[in-house]
């Protein structure tokens, strides 16, 4: 929707002392500043969001300004015509008018134009066109008359037509109108006249005009109120000259139509004009913002001290005289829709007006910081660049991929996956990854048949994902029991919740050796041991617990006696595991690793089937064993689980089954073992604590000797 | 390079006052400080950080808001009502403006900067406009119910929010009349306040107005129609400050628990343009409430009770790893509080309002390196002098006789003699100071005591003669025409013949003493000046400045002496340029013409001229080389830097004699035992 925001003067002096008003308003090279000169003699630069004039430069007395002044955009310099044929030319720094750049032109000029992207052009009052530096070269050059003897200009508006500079004027003998349009690629000035009503012979028309494709919309307000609008071509389809152009209506009564002054139009977009002028007779000036489209009135602001007939609109400010000052009402029009109508749309900001905030990637920030640790700065410069222009086809091969995921073949999939893996590092790959693991999810929900493994294990790979960014994967993994991608995922993943660790815990506890053998897990930290005797082991264990229950010695001499008895037995059972390497090495590897709330643990752990929770026990209290066995308390092996990771376990999974595992004959000598433990740690810890107290006292006597006081002698050498 | 004894001093009882409010200038890059004492600093971040102005403290003036306007005019206002401002040539205060409202509690420019808002103890808003001179009240806003405790415009000034007791009113500022009222939920985790506190608003141009509040709220309000739009509670104490960058794209409260908290306007999606505020990162440097937090382009600043202003970049806007990309920690001042009587072994602490006066002991033992020697004598508290009056002491300076402290304030300078008879000290004041001797930024005795120079903050200086127990006004330095800049250090020649006195910005001049002209001046460096100080015999003048350099320059020929050209030929080791404290104190030994001392915070060096630079590849901090190592090695490792840090934060060092030092510490952990104890977090259980 159009809207009109809060006007504020720009001026607080009194503008338009000349017969005129004010001569133009034109933007200048710096966004928000804008040339207002004054009809009698004096430019002024305004800075229109501070409301404050940034300068100011007036000719002599006794010349008058013939031309609004403009800025040129290739230079910055200011560009004014005084007395028809002086031409002066400065810039920010000069102070005074009369010691600036100067040229004398054999002919008077009518309007200097200067539009972004082009170079000034010089209009002459006999309609000859020159640009600013063929004129300057030689400023008495002979200007050549193009219109007829008691034509005068009306109207002119320059501007851009496909990349080339058009100009557009509108010249007027006895009544007629006539239009001229000057492309200045091809040198070619085609003349049209302008069919006008019978009726509006008194009064000059306003026009205004803009380019849609290739035709240039005239656009006027004619006497009665009325405006119409005339379309000419921009490219003469024939050669014959003196074409006629036809108006249209375009909205009726916009303006009463006996207003003698203050009528002005401006075209502000395709689809809106502003309109100055008073909407009923007798009223008073009023500015109005309407649809051409839709032929409707968007909104008005009335101006009760008057206006001068003249409106300018540079990048969204609408300027006019309101009674002497010059006002400046913003002026913002939202792309219209229907639901903006219904209010339902979101005001998006533009994208452009506002800097992207950097989104902070902790892990590429890290890398950049550790390389430039020993590259100079200039080098990292470079790398950041050539960075950025690796990655800039990448962002489309992104949603390419995502659309490929949508429907092709897995094995295409996995080819382009790597053509997309292979470049990194993109500011947001992280999200990028996110987006494509979610893709495949997603047609895994919908398709059972479709499981991209290669491709899930290989995004897993590259240390971006987490659970939280595809929460979807792990589900699909326990379905499938896809046992390698699980333990990869508990490896990778920082944020696993408890529950999908102990369901994980679960497949890993229940799934056959034979259908692990198959699986090719990641063994890295497991260290060797022959498990040849494993099963035979397992039935001696239970054997012994079957017999072993004696309540005369229900202690922890029990299980002594018991290693006493078989002591071949004992020996082997410490140096052999209970479960097979591969799980050993799901366990170790994924579950003992994972991080963990024992609150939201222990509810889960306790779902496991009581068989399972002693197995998982026997091999957790055999990595104790062999923790014990070096000074160190350490595993072998590469991340090995800490000796605190294995007792919390242990801690954890008795704490949920206790009640259970205490009824099981299986378990038994474990418990016995575990309690033997526990007891003899409690003795430790008390002999601990009757030290701890001799060091502290040691430790004060050492403080002490730090401690100097406020005031001390020292002695100090140097080197 | 010689044993020393160190009389090692921990008695300074100063405790810096707490940071109240911070006030960042983008055009200059210069960040204004504001204490509880009242005392404003003024912070060159373009120069490392170097505290290069200040204006004294002043017991009634308890700054409540600090603010920039009108490009680099800076403005206070504080609970005894009054709008102050502050001319940073002079350094001193322009003038005092009274608002009328009863305490003001809040001020903040216009986005122009061209009008200043105050909001009081009253309910009242008050819209000053600045002119070139002064400031003119313009008008009242709609009275409010309680306090305005904080005020922000809008960017594009056309409305303001004010925070209050319970609710944030916008006002409309063409009207003056409260358009909207927002009320702040007083529920703090469940439990009824009495009151909620909306310590800090920013308005934003898209219209949001951030809150944050006693409750420990950030709450994010559309102005438009007065709803809450988002609440984050973030800590369990009071939310103190907020600040926003001017890009609008990211924000920085600070808490009472001494968290600030980062937060950021970030895509809700990878490529969606929908953004949303998301609180990225918290920061615990402070162990005090987090009173005043800024937002530079590069940094968020903040300060609070705990005595510390710290300046913590923010690394994704830093582009080269450098001095600006390492967080900072500014506790004690950049300028000297202590001076010393070599004869006497006296010490002078100056602190706010009270001077002390401090014999050092002695002993007979001696030692090897590190030993503690045992003391025949313990250090002597001789004297305490309190001053009159409300305002602070600006600088103060003890003869090196010892029979004369000198010290000044805002509007006078006290002239003391000090007699000594046996274990008895009397104090005499010196009355009838000249009435043109209003207030020194700077005094200093020469080094027979005989002569007495004072900095006014005219940009004058005056020399005085001392004669026993009076004094005599023998000449006055007016500054070069057309300047006005305060001169905040001096120097004097062991002779007397040539004092050196530097301003914040321009050069340093040597003036003739004997035939009272000025010798000369030393160009223009584009870093500050932190220390000056002139060598006995040779008369060179060493200048350090707040980028780590050093220079020497031979007053008697008038141009840098060869040592100080092959130094800036080598260029200083990379060590050296990387310390993050400003030397503040230079001296000299009297024996030896090749050394020159000089300390910061953390370190203290002896210069030994002699020897070579060192360059990048050597070891700047070397450790104590092992004694049975042999001595070619010591002699090709060996270079001109000497450097100890066994002592820090070092405030003050001096050498007394040939083979006596003195340093003066003051350890964090006294100045924290100081403090009122901090907000208690509990770290296990529930």
């Amino acid at each position: 929707m159009a809207a009109l925001e809060e006007e504020f003067t720009l001026s607080a002096v009194a503008l338009g002392a000349g017969p005129d008003g004010v001569l133009g308003v034109e933007p200048s090279d710096k966004t928000d500043q804008f040339l207002v000169t004054d009809s009698s003699r004096t430019v002024i630069l305004y800075k229109v969001s501070d409301q404050k004039p940034l300068g100011s430069w007036s000719v002599k007395q006794g010349q008058i300004i013939t031309c609004p002044a403009v800025c040129n955009f290739q230079t910055g310099e200011y560009i004014v015509v005084h007395d028809n044929k002086v031409l002066r030319i400065w810039n920010n720094e000069d102070v005074n008018l009369d010691k600036v750049f100067k040229a004398t032109l054999s002919a008077e000029v009518y309007r200097i134009h200067s539009i972004q992207g082009t170079e000034p052009v010089v209009q002459f009052k006999e309609g000859a066109v020159r640009g600013l530096e063929a004129l300057l070269a030689e400023p008495q050059q002979k200007i050549e008359t193009v219109i007829s003897d008691e034509e005068v200009i009306k109207w002119t508006k320059f501007f851009m037509v496909f990349r080339h500079p058009a100009l557009i004027f509108i010249t007027e003998k006895h009544g007629s109108y006539f239009a001229y349009v000057q492309m200045f690629n091809s040198q070619n000035l085609s003349k049209y006249t302008l069919s006008l009503g019978k009726e509006e012979k008194c009064i000059t028309p306003n026009f205004t005009a803009y380019v849609d494709r290739k035709f240039i919309s005239l656009m006027s307000i004619s006497s009665d109120g009325c405006i119409y609008e005339s379309l000419i071509p921009v490219y003469p389809s024939d050669t014959e000259k003196n074409q006629r152009v036809v108006r249209s209506q375009l909205l009726k009564a916009v303006v009463s139509g006996s207003s003698r002054t203050g009528v002005a139009l401006t075209v502000l977009d395709q689809d809106h004009i502003a309109v100055l002028g008073p909407p009923v007779p007798a009223s008073k000036d009023c500015l109005s913002i309407w649809n051409i489209k839709f032929q409707t009135l968007q909104t008005s602001k009335e101006l009760p001290q008057g206006s001068s007939g003249q409106l300018w609109y540079y990048g969204e400010n609408l300027f006019m005289l309101h009674g002497k000052v010059l006002t400046v009402i913003p002026y913002k029009c939202e792309v219209s829709s229907l639901a903006g109508a219904l209010g339902k749309l979101k005001h998006s900001q533009d994208p452009g007006t506002h800097t992207i905030p950097h989104f902070v990637n902790w892990e590429t920030s890290q890398g950049y910081g550790l390389g430039s640790q020993n590259s100079e700065p200039s080098r990292r410069i470079l790398r950041r660049k050539k960075v950025e222009v690796s990655s800039q086809p990448e962002v489309p091969a992104s949603e390419q991929l995502l659309s490929i995921i949508k429907k092709d073949s897995e094995k295409h999939i996995e080819v382009e996956l790597r053509k997309f893996l292979a470049v990194k590092w993109t500011p947001d790959f992280h999200t990028l990854v996110g987006d494509i693991v979610s893709g495949l999810l997603g047609r895994c929900k919908a398709e059972p048949s479709f499981y991209p493994r290669n491709c899930l294990m290989q995004l897993i790979q590259t240390h971006t994902l987490s659970y939280s960014l595809c929460p979807g994967l792990m589900e699909i993994a326990l379905e499938k029991t896809d046992v390698q991608m699980l333990q990869l995922c508990l490896q990778q993943f920082p944020d696993i919740p408890e529950s999908v660790t102990c369901a994980c815990l679960k497949l890993f506890l229940s799934i056959g050796d034979d259908s692990l053998q198959e699986i090719n897990i990641n063994m890295e930290s497991v260290f060797d041991y022959s498990d040849t005797k494993q099963d035979e082991k397992m039935e001696e264990q239970t054997e012994i617990l079957q017999n072993g229950f004696n309540p005369e010695n229900g202690n922890c001499g029990n299980c002594n006696q018991e290693v006493n008895e078989k002591p071949q037995n004992a020996m082997e059972e410490t140096a052999s595991c209970p479960v097979t390497p591969k799980r050993a090495a799901l366990f170790r590897n994924a579950i003992l690793h994972s991080a963990y709330s024992e609150i939201f643990l222990l509810p889960h752990l306790k779902d496991i089937p009581a068989q399972h929770t002693t197995l998982f026990l026997q091999y957790l209290y055999f990595l104790y064993l062999k923790c014990s066995e070096n000074a160190t308390m350490t595993l072998p092996g590469i991340h090995p689980p800490t000796l605190s990771q294995i007792m919390d376990w242990i801690c954890l999974l008795l704490d949920a089954n206790f009640t259970v595992v205490v009824m099981i004959p299986e378990a038994k000598r474990l418990l016995i073992n575990l309690y033997k433990f526990v007891k003899s740690q409690i003795c430790v810890y008390s002999e601990l604590n009757k030290i701890e107290v001799s060091f502290r006292e040691l430790q004060k006597l050492n403080q002490e000797k730090n401690n100097r006081g406020l005031y001390s002698i020292e002695v100090l050498e140097l080197f | 390079m010689g044993e020393f004894k160190v009389h090692r001093v921990r008695f300074f009882n100063y405790v810096p006052p707490g940071i109240r409010c911070v006030a960042y200038n983008n055009q200059s890059n210069r960040l204004a400080v504001s204490r509880t004492d009242g005392t404003v600093e003024i912070y060159n971040l373009s120069a490392n950080y170097f505290q290069e102005k200040f204006f004294p403290g002043h017991e009634s003036r308890a700054t409540e808001a600090l603010c920039w306007a009108e490009g680099q005019r800076l403005f206070s206002a504080g609970l005894n009502g009054e709008i102050l401002e502050y001319d940073l040539q002079a350094l001193n205060v322009k003038y005092a403006l009274d608002a009328f409202g009863g305490p003001i509690w809040s001020m903040t420019a216009s986005p122009s900067g061209s009008q200043l808002l105050v909001g009081c103890e009253d309910g009242s808003v008050k819209l000053f406009q600045i002119t070139p001179d002064k400031i003119q009240f313009e008008r009242n806003f709609d009275r409010q119910k309680s306090r305005i405790l904080s005020l922000s415009w809008h960017p594009s000034a056309t409305h303001i929010a004010a925070g209050s007791i319970d609710y944030i009113s916008v006002f409309d500022v063409k009207s003056g009349s409260a358009i909207r009222k927002m009320i702040v939920d007083r529920q703090y985790m469940g439990v009824s306040k009495r009151k909620c506190i909306v310590w800090g608003v920013a308005f934003l141009s898209d219209g949001t107005v951030i809150s944050v509040d006693s409750a420990g709220k950030v709450q994010f309000w559309d102005s438009a129609t007065g709803t809450l739009v988002k609440s984050h509670l973030i800590a369990n104490a009071d939310v103190q400050s907020i600040a926003v960058a001017d890009q609008e794209d990211s924000f920085v409260v600070g808490t009472a628990e001494g968290t600030i908290f980062h937060f950021q306007l970030v895509s809700v999606t990878s490529n969606s343009s929908e953004k949303q505020w998301v609180r990225t990162k918290p920061f615990q440097h402070h162990t005090h409430d987090v009173r005043a937090v800024a937002h530079s382009p590069t940094a968020l600043i903040s300060g609070g009770t705990d005595t510390h202003l710290v300046i913590r970049p923010l690394m994704e806007k830093v582009e080269v790893k450098n001095y600006d990309a390492a967080l900072r920690k500014i506790t004690f001042p950049h300028r000297c509080l202590i001076s010393c009587s070599k004869k006497k072994q006296l010490l002078l602490f100056q602190f706010a309002h009270h001077l002390e006066l401090w014999r050092l002991g002695s002993t007979v033992a001696t030692g090897k390196n590190g030993d503690t020697l045992p003391l025949s004598k313990n250090a002597d508290h001789l004297l305490h002098l309190k001053t009159k009056g409300p305002e602070n002491i600006i600088c103060s300076c003890i003869s090196p006789c010892g029979s004369w402290i000198a010290y000044s304030t805002v509007s006078r300078v006290f002239l003391y003699r000090l007699n000594y008879e046996h274990d008895n000290i009397s104090l005499k004041r010196v009355s009838k100071m000249p009435a043109f001797l209003r207030s020194a930024l700077q005094i200093l005795f020469s080094e027979d005591s005989k002569k007495l120079f004072v900095a006014s903050n005219q940009g004058s200086l005056h020399i005085f003669q001392l004669l026993e127990g009076s004094f005599k006004h023998l000449h006055t330095f007016q500054p070069q025409s057309g300047t006005v800049e305060a001169m905040c250090l001096l120097a004097v020649s062991s002779d007397g013949n040539w004092l050196a006195a530097s301003g914040t910005s321009a050069g340093v001049h040597v003036y003739n003493v004997k035939h009272l002209k000025l010798h000369c001046t030393v160009p223009a460096y584009n870093f500050p000046v932190t220390a000056l100080a002139i060598a006995p015999i040779t008369n060179n003048l060493v200048i350090a400045h707040s980028d780590q350099q050093v220079f020497e320059y031979s007053i008697p020929e008038k141009q840098y002496t060869e040592w100080s050209r092959n130094i800036q030929k080598q260029g200083f080791h990379h060590l050296w340029l990387q310390r993050d404290t400003p030397i503040t104190h230079i001296s000299f030994h009297p024996k030896r013409p090749m050394h020159i001392l000089l300390h910061d915070a953390y370190m203290f060096c002896i210069i030994d001229k002699s020897l070579p630079l060192p360059n990048d590849k050597t070891l700047l901090y070397n450790p104590l080389p092992p004694t049975n190592e042999s001595d070619v090695f010591r002699r090709r490792t060996a270079h001109a830097f000497k450097i100890s840090k066994i002592y820090k934060p070092l405030l003050f060092m001096d050498l007394l004699d040939e083979r006596t030092l003195v340093a003066v510490e003051r350890p964090l952990d006294d100045i924290i035992a100081q403090l009122p104890p901090p907000i208690k977090k509990k770290k296990f259980g529930t």
